[in-house]
């Protein structure tokens, strides 16, 4: 693959335990800078867990514990002297579930700002909020209500304002997992008529079960499969382009995984 | 298939219903007996009150500033008892809310299953002491330390009941706030985590207001529990009614007065020994609304998550 030199994200043999399980076994992949890529694959093979490796969340899991390398514009961030909170910073994440804080919907935005050291004045916050929630495309729904609560909003609506709360503080990249899933079909187009949007300014990484989802928004797709002894650990199996994976696998599984879905 | 035959055996229902009925009609025999019981000890209060106000105004109960039933000029003003209970549990409260909301976000945010699983249990140990263990505790211990350094302090004095009964609440404060928070789903301290917070923010701007309900439940139940707990009291602040706010000073709290009369040998038919079931009534007044308070806020909560 070409545009070496425009990689945000790029895992070396990575391994990933649970306890004594390995969950996903030497991982290779990159993720290029203003790109969708999507994972797909599975259930079970492992997408979460790649996905939450890229910002630290899964360390959060106490018995989980990774072996290799996650390179993010070449530096190493499970290198003991980064710093988790940093890294999270910098590589936002929206979850498969709406999970708004119980706080007002403009709350749910300023928060993140302040914790990230906003030291700006009311107005100068108040135009920061205005920005993600237009970003996120929710800002015509919610501008008279500001001050009710997050949860006070449909599940589109709160996964937009999940979105919204992540790119107020500006990270690199986002990461989402499933994050349609939950959604009906009208709010799932809406949250991909805003990835394509925010691929402008923010790199991408979509897990999605949904293959017509992944050939529509992405354009990198990574396959993953459970492999190896008795078929327990996932690996990333094929990378491409999405429309070579999904019109020219090279590898048959792949084939396979895609056209049963499809057909 | 044989199996789903037998399951559907006539007799087997038959047998189900009859246990059923018999576990029912036990069950709520047993509920009966535990209402008709409140209901009898309401009875008995309020009707000995009503003798009580017969003789002596409802007006100057709730108005005067002495209380005086055991001497010869009588006066019957509860506020002194009231002011010495509030006080009391006031300062309980100064020692346990600080305390146990710690203890509740270090066990439900910090500590490792292994710690939780030893720490838990010695918090139950203390809320199972005894509380004439916490009076003897004020009035020997906390009170010398008292004296030390303030000269002033009386030997029965509201401060050292209260740092006591703090103690004997924090147990209480700390495992309900704990498990308000631990129901705090684990969804939000993800998002907080995934922008970047740190592990304290996360407990103390997102999972404790998330957890704000079931905090201020825990709160109103420590508050009924230090306003009805009546050894400590008993043993070490004395029986003084008195209205002030000088903790170093010695009083009396509505439930020390109760016991002080019960064992005293004021006669029966005595209007002074009416006293205490109008004072007892007030009392159970007092923490039935904390009750009912609490039990709406923890409905609340639940609302919210499920
Ligand atoms: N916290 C955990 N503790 C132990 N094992 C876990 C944990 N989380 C995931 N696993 C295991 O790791 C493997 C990969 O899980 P993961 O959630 O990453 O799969 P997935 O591809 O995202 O599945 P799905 O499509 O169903 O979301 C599974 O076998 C799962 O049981
Ligand atoms: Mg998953």
């Amino acid at each position: 693959m070409d545009n070496n030199h425009n990689t945000v994200l790029e895992t070396k043999n990575l391994n990933i335990y649970y306890g004594d399980f390995l969950a996903i076994k030497d991982v290779n992949f990159k993720v290029f800078r203003h790109q969708i890529t999507a994972i797909i694959g599975p259930s079970g093979c492992g997408k979460s867990t790649l996905l939450r490796s890229f910002n630290r969340m899964n360390e959060l899991v106490p018995s989980a514990r990774s072996e290799g390398k996650i390179l993010f514009n070449g530096e190493d961030i499970y290198d003991p002297s980064i710093d988790p909170v940093e890294v999270r910073r910098r590589i936002g994440m929206v979850f498969q579930k709406p999970n708004p804080f119980p706080k007002s919907i403009y709350e749910n935005i300023a928060w993140g700002l302040k914790i990230n050291g906003f030291r700006g004045s009311k107005s100068e916050l108040d135009d920061l909020v205005e920005q993600a929630l237009r970003g996120a495309a929710l800002w015509d729904e919610v501008k008279d209500k500001l001050d009710q609560s997050g949860l006070s909003l449909s599940g589109g609506q709160q996964q937009r304002l999940c979105i919204a709360r992540a790119i107020a503080i500006k990270p690199e990249v986002i990461l989402m997992d499933e994050p349609a899933s939950a959604l009906d079909p009208i709010a799932t187009l809406k949250i991909e008529d805003l990835m394509r949007e925010l691929k402008e300014n923010y790199t991408i990484v979509i897990v999605t079960h949904n293959m017509q989802e992944a050939a529509r928004v992405s354009d990198y797709t990574a396959m993953m499969m459970l492999t190896g002894d008795e078929e327990r650990s996932g690996t990333v199996i094929e990378f491409d382009q999405t429309n070579v994976i999904f019109t020219r696998p090279k590898d048959k599984r792949t084939e396979d995984y895609i056209t049963g879905r499809f057909g | 298939m044989t199996t789903t035959i037998h399951s559907l055996n006539p007799q087997n229902h038959l047998k189900r219903d009859r246990e059923r009925k018999i576990v029912r009609a036990l069950t709520f025999i047993f509920a009966l007996v535990s209402v008709g019981t409140t209901a009898g000890i309401i009875y008995e209060l309020l009707k000995e009150t009503v003798l009580f106000f017969q003789e002596v105004s409802i007006i100057e109960f709730f108005t005067d500033t002495r209380w005086t039933p055991l001497f010869a000029s009588k006066r019957f003003g509860v506020l002194p008892l009231v002011n010495g209970t509030l006080l009391v549990a006031a300062g309980a409260m100064l020692v346990a809310v600080p305390l146990g909301l710690l203890a509740a976000i270090f066990l439900s945010e910090y500590a490792s299953e292994r710690m939780r699983k030893v720490l838990k249990p010695i918090l139950e140990v203390l809320a199972g002491i005894p509380t004439v263990v916490y009076g003897y505790f004020a009035l020997l211990f906390i009170t010398p330390i008292l004296r030390d350094l303030f000269p002033e302090t009386q030997i029965f004095n509201a401060a050292s009941a209260s740092i006591a009964m703090g103690f004997m609440i924090l147990p209480l404060m700390a495992s309900v706030s704990e498990d308000a928070l631990s129901a705090v789903p684990r969804s939000l301290r993800e998002a907080s985590y995934a922008l970047g917070a740190t592990k304290f923010e996360t407990a103390v701007q997102v999972v404790l207001p998330a957890a704000l309900s079931g905090v201020a439940a825990a709160f109103i139940l420590a508050v009924s529990r230090a306003i009805g707990e009546t050894m400590i009291v008993a043993i070490a602040a004395g029986q003084q009614p008195k209205l002030t706010l000088n903790p170093l000073q010695s009083i009396e709290t509505m439930t020390a007065y109760i016991v002080q009369v019960s064992l005293g040998d004021t006669p029966h038919q005595s209007i002074a020994y009416k006293t205490i079931f109008a004072v007892g009534m007030l009392l159970f007044a007092m923490t039935l609304v904390m009750n009912i308070i609490s039990y709406f806020i923890t409905k609340r909560f639940r609302e919210k998550y499920e």
